[in-house]
């Protein structure tokens, strides 16, 4: 059992708690930045990818966990920043460097625009309106074919950074370093709005409106901030995606895009930035976990592999149903339930994270 | 004493229901001024309207000489108000500190930018925050709740929760609908004596909507009683009491005074 003894207010606004979870998140990050030497090319372009799926989970789970604003629409955002990155390098000739940003920055723009009007809806309505942008966007980039080259698609070019070129295939793990890099960038700011005003802020919104407001939080501003800060990083990870894919079209950020999103980051667990990493395992692998145990199923039944049409879906489908009845704090709740077993080793009671009701919920003004 | 809040002839209206009728009164500075009167008088409408949650169909508030009406409701604490809720409104899923420093949000000066990037000048900001919070929680005997998050806490413990978060805002103007609701006969003592306190100490002026007579009595300068949305009597607490439209509101008309009005 631990006990963290906090001498100063800035052990509350530091990043770690203590000097032993610092030390754990150096050799998970040693462990990351080294990881090209240990892996294979196959597995480091999932590692990629997966890494890819948590940055843009992190930025759904600033709207969506932080913020309490639900999209069906993000993946228009990953559309957004997928195209502005591309266009920008190919016919207006910037720099990956200035373009991967103001890639973000587009996306971001177009999100705080939209929220303008959307972050007037609530709950399921919000949800509706999101999900005609997701359905819009996938219409506009065909309608805008001389620029988006509808539905036959663009190829990204190779990266060229500092001089060196990065290109998904011929130097896969530059480009695993280059998306590393952005996911730690999104990490820390992320972390540093989870302790500043503005993150405090969001949460205000999220679990009450008319006090937020009585707090002085100016609400429909704050949401817009928050469609911007959400769609900006969601956009650069857009922006990585399309290299990633080497080629994309409108179909490649379809709806189906948008609801993986939002059931990852609430199989990882709503509102912490390790969910939309857990989530992002789940996204990204699962494909492959099921291709593996297809080829040892088809192996037993001696044969070939065996093909099921829709079988992603349904088994996606039933973890999400699983998790909502069972861990509805997703796969970082079971984790933070099995490290507080472990820390406060053998005090853990059973009930400590049982969900406790809520007063007087009845005459709630909206 | 000059007058902090003035409400004049405010009148609001639900569809056909006249919630708040010609309301008029001044709460001066440094006073504490209790709002009384049976269910549905209008109290905490008078609360919200204060706020800026409801637009009056007459007259005007003012604080500190100016009008609010052209305000939005999220100015309202920026100008020196804070409030609590009759049914808690705190932020459930946050800790104690948080909702707590929340009530600091109008004493931001960090933007955006600075934030998302944790300048020193942001660290020196939550610092100072945290200073300021500490002395609320220090106030209120908050210091063993300080981590825990709202949905796990006692109700009488999050009324003190709210009532911290309001102070948190460092208000000029207190509004406290029903602090004592729901509270134990003790809790209700501390919550007496914290409005001394803050009133004698913090020279925050109160206005509080209370149905405990007990605590309104003891704590309060003026009273003013409100029925079906109108004022009944304004004077002090047992004047109020004894006045016979409060009595009648209250209890109903005894039969000799029900033939006079017939």
């Amino acid at each position: 059992m631990r006990t963290v003894f906090k001498t100063s207010y800035d052990a509350d606004i530091n990043l770690f708690r203590h000097r032993q979870q610092a030390a754990w998140y150096i050799a998970l990050l040693v462990l990351a930045v080294v990881l090209p030497f240990l892996l294979g090319t196959f597995w480091l372009g999932e590692m990629t990818n997966v890494l890819i799926w948590a940055i843009a989970g992190m930025g759904l789970m600033v709207l969506v966990g932080q913020t309490g604003q639900a999209s069906l629409g993000h993946a228009a955002f990953l559309a957004i920043g997928c195209y502005a990155n591309v266009l920008l390098q190919d016919p207006v000739g910037l720099p990956f460097i200035l373009s991967f940003p103001l890639a973000g920055l587009i996306a971001g723009v177009a999100g705080t625009l939209i929220a303008m009007p959307m972050s007037r809806l609530h709950g399921i309505y919000l949800g509706i309106g999101t999900l005609a942008l997701a359905i819009l966007t996938d219409d506009l980039i065909v309608i805008a074919e001389p620029i988006t080259n509808g539905v036959v698609g663009l190829i990204p070019p190779t990266i060229s950074l500092f001089g060196i070129d990065i290109d998904r295939y011929v130097t896969p793990d530059r480009f695993y370093w280059l998306v590393l890099v952005v996911a730690i960038a999104v990490i820390l700011i992320y972390r540093n709005l989870l302790r500043t005003p503005l993150g405090r802020s969001f949460s205000a919104v999220r679990d009450s409106e008319v006090s937020a407001r009585a707090m002085g939080v100016n609400v429909a501003r704050t949401k817009a901030i928050s469609f911007g800060i959400s769609t900006a990083i969601t956009g650069m990870a857009g922006a990585l995606m399309g290299h990633f894919a080497g080629i994309f079209n409108n179909e490649t950020f379809n709806l189906i895009i948008s609801i993986q999103l939002l059931l990852m980051i609430v199989i990882g667990g709503l509102g912490t930035i390790h969910g939309a990493f857990f989530g992002a395992f789940v996204v990204a692998l699962l494909p492959q976990a099921i291709a593996i145990s297809r080829d040892i199923v088809g192996a037993l039944l001696g044969g070939g592999s065996v093909a099921i049409p829709g079988l992603e879906s349904a088994i996606f489908g039933v973890l999400l149903i699983l998790f909502i009845l069972f861990e509805p704090m997703g796969i970082y709740g079971r984790w933070f339930k099995i490290r507080t077993y472990f820390e406060l080793f053998p005090f853990y009671r059973r009930d400590m994270f049982r969900r406790q009701k809520s007063y007087l919920k009845t005459e709630r003004m909206r | 004493m000059s007058a902090l809040l003035e409400i004049e002839n405010v009148t609001l209206r639900f569809g056909g229901v006249t919630a708040v009728n010609g309301v008029s009164f001044s709460v001066e500075e440094g006073e504490v001024f209790a709002l009384v009167g049976p269910n549905g008088a209008g109290k905490s409408t008078l609360f919200n309207l204060i706020s800026r949650f409801y637009d009056p169909v007459e007259g005007d508030i003012r604080f500190a000489g100016e009008s609010i009406l052209s305000r939005q409701p999220h100015e309202i604490a920026s100008l020196g108000i804070a409030r609590t809720f009759q049914n808690i409104e705190l932020f459930e899923h946050a800790s104690v500190l948080q909702n707590l420093l929340v009530g600091r949000h109008r004493h931001r000066r960090g933007n955006l930018v600075t934030e998302l990037l944790f300048t020193p000048f942001v660290r020196q900001e939550e610092r100072r925050h945290r200073e300021a919070v500490e002395k609320v929680i220090g106030f209120l005997d908050l210091q063993a709740y300080r981590d825990k998050t709202i949905a796990g806490l006692p109700y009488g413990v999050r009324k003190v929760v709210e009532m911290g978060r309001a102070l948190a805002i460092e208000p000029r103007l207190l509004l406290l609908d029903e602090p004592a609701s729901g509270l134990s006969v003790e809790e209700t003592q501390d919550v007496a004596f914290w409005i001394e306190d803050i009133k004698k100490e913090m020279g925050i002026t109160v206005l509080m909507v209370e149905h405990d007579m007990h605590l309104v009595s003891s704590v309060s300068d003026r009273v003013l009683a409100l029925a079906d949305g109108k004022m009944l009597a304004l004077g002090t607490a047992h004047e109020v009491q004894s006045h016979p439209k409060v009595i009648e509101a209250y209890i109903g008309v005894s039969d000799a005074n029900e033939k006079v009005v017939a």
